[in-house]
């Protein structure tokens, strides 16, 4: 498994887009200026939906009306967040799984993605019943401060990635 | 010839708060993220302002009420940003103040701040005003469209400033 999934990053990290996205003066950070774009979407609009949570912040609108407002534009901005990175990973995929920080920063946008579904499933069952207290029960609590401490620290990764790969 | 620009950049790299910054790896990377996060959070508000006035998120919900949620957070974090921020370039001020793409994110922030404070009060002139006045819909369009790109091209010019430094 591991062995084709080298094997996999590889052939991309072979390919000519990555040469490319390599060798361009303005590509790569032209690429990564997306991809900080994205990420502040990301990060924004989830730490907005959990001070909802939290109830620190829109405590006189309904839970539900925050959450579906806001996250249109989480995950239309997620999904420029995995193609920019995608992208930027592929130039230097090597180095980037030696570095540490970014398999860390994988693992906690993992993380992220297993608390809110988490919560989905079970935190989230009654919420009509919650929908529009100020301050939500113990269990929404939790995974908003959950959220955003994964978030901050998926940010801080990305940051140290920066700061360990400066010789690239 | 002396440039005041550089001799302040050197003077700030003098001091004890740059020394004491500079001297502890993790405090630098650390403001980044404050930063950032904080870029995320500002940024997020005003997109979401942004959109609502094009009409093209929360249509459902009313204008004022998006307008009340997400705008008037931008000052404080506004401040927080300029805190942050200038302990960045205090920390480092060659990096920033003798760098054109700062400057040029400076003048975008500049032009940001006057933009949002013309469409809060565009926002604010149509509550009182009755019925909807085509004219005032199209101005308030075109600022958020303004409001939009400018805010995009001061993240971009931010992740460049790693690229333009000199020296």
């Amino acid at each position: 498994m591991t062995q084709s999934l080298h094997a996999l990053i590889a052939f991309f990290e072979d390919s000519g887009l990555a040469d490319r996205i390599r060798e361009n003066e303005y590509l790569f950070p032209l690429i990564e200026s997306v991809h900080v774009l994205a990420i502040c979407l990301v990060v924004g609009s989830i730490l907005a939906v959990d001070l909802r949570l939290l109830g620190v912040a829109y405590i006189r609108e309904p839970v539900s009306r925050v959450t579906k407002g806001i996250l249109p534009l989480t995950w239309c901005a997620f999904s420029v967040a995995l193609f920019s990175g995608s992208l930027l990973f592929i130039s230097n995929a090597t180095k980037y799984l030696a570095n540490g920080y970014f398999d860390t920063k994988i693992l906690l946008i993992g993380a992220a993605g297993l608390n809110m579904a988490v919560f989905q499933s079970i935190g989230a069952k009654n919420m009509s019943r919650w929908d529009n207290a100020a301050v939500p029960p113990p269990t929404a609590r939790l995974a908003g401060g959950l959220s955003i401490m994964l978030w901050i620290a998926v940010v801080a990764c990305g940051r140290w990635i920066g700061f360990t790969m400066e010789a690239l | 010839m002396s440039d005041p620009r550089l001799d302040f950049s050197n003077w700030l790299a003098g001091t004890l708060l740059s020394h004491a910054i500079q001297a502890t790896g993790w405090v630098i990377p650390t403001l980044q993220t404050m930063h950032i996060v904080g870029v995320g959070l500002l940024f997020t508000s005003a997109v979401l302002v942004d959109l609502r006035v094009l009409r093209l998120l929360q249509r459902e919900i009313r204008l004022e009420a998006v307008v009340h949620r997400f705008l008037p957070v931008i000052w404080p974090l506004l401040i927080f940003l300029l805190v942050t921020g200038s302990l960045l370039i205090v920390a480092e001020p060659r990096r920033s103040l003798l760098n054109a793409t700062f400057l040029l994110k400076m003048t975008l922030l500049a032009l940001a701040i006057v933009l949002t404070v013309v469409l809060q009060s565009l926002i604010a002139s149509s509550q009182t005003a009755q019925g909807s006045d085509r004219a005032r819909i199209v101005r308030g369009q075109v600022v958020a469209s303004a409001s939009l790109l400018v805010w995009c091209g001061i993240i971009f010019a931010g992740r460049w400033i790693a690229y333009t430094q000199v020296g």
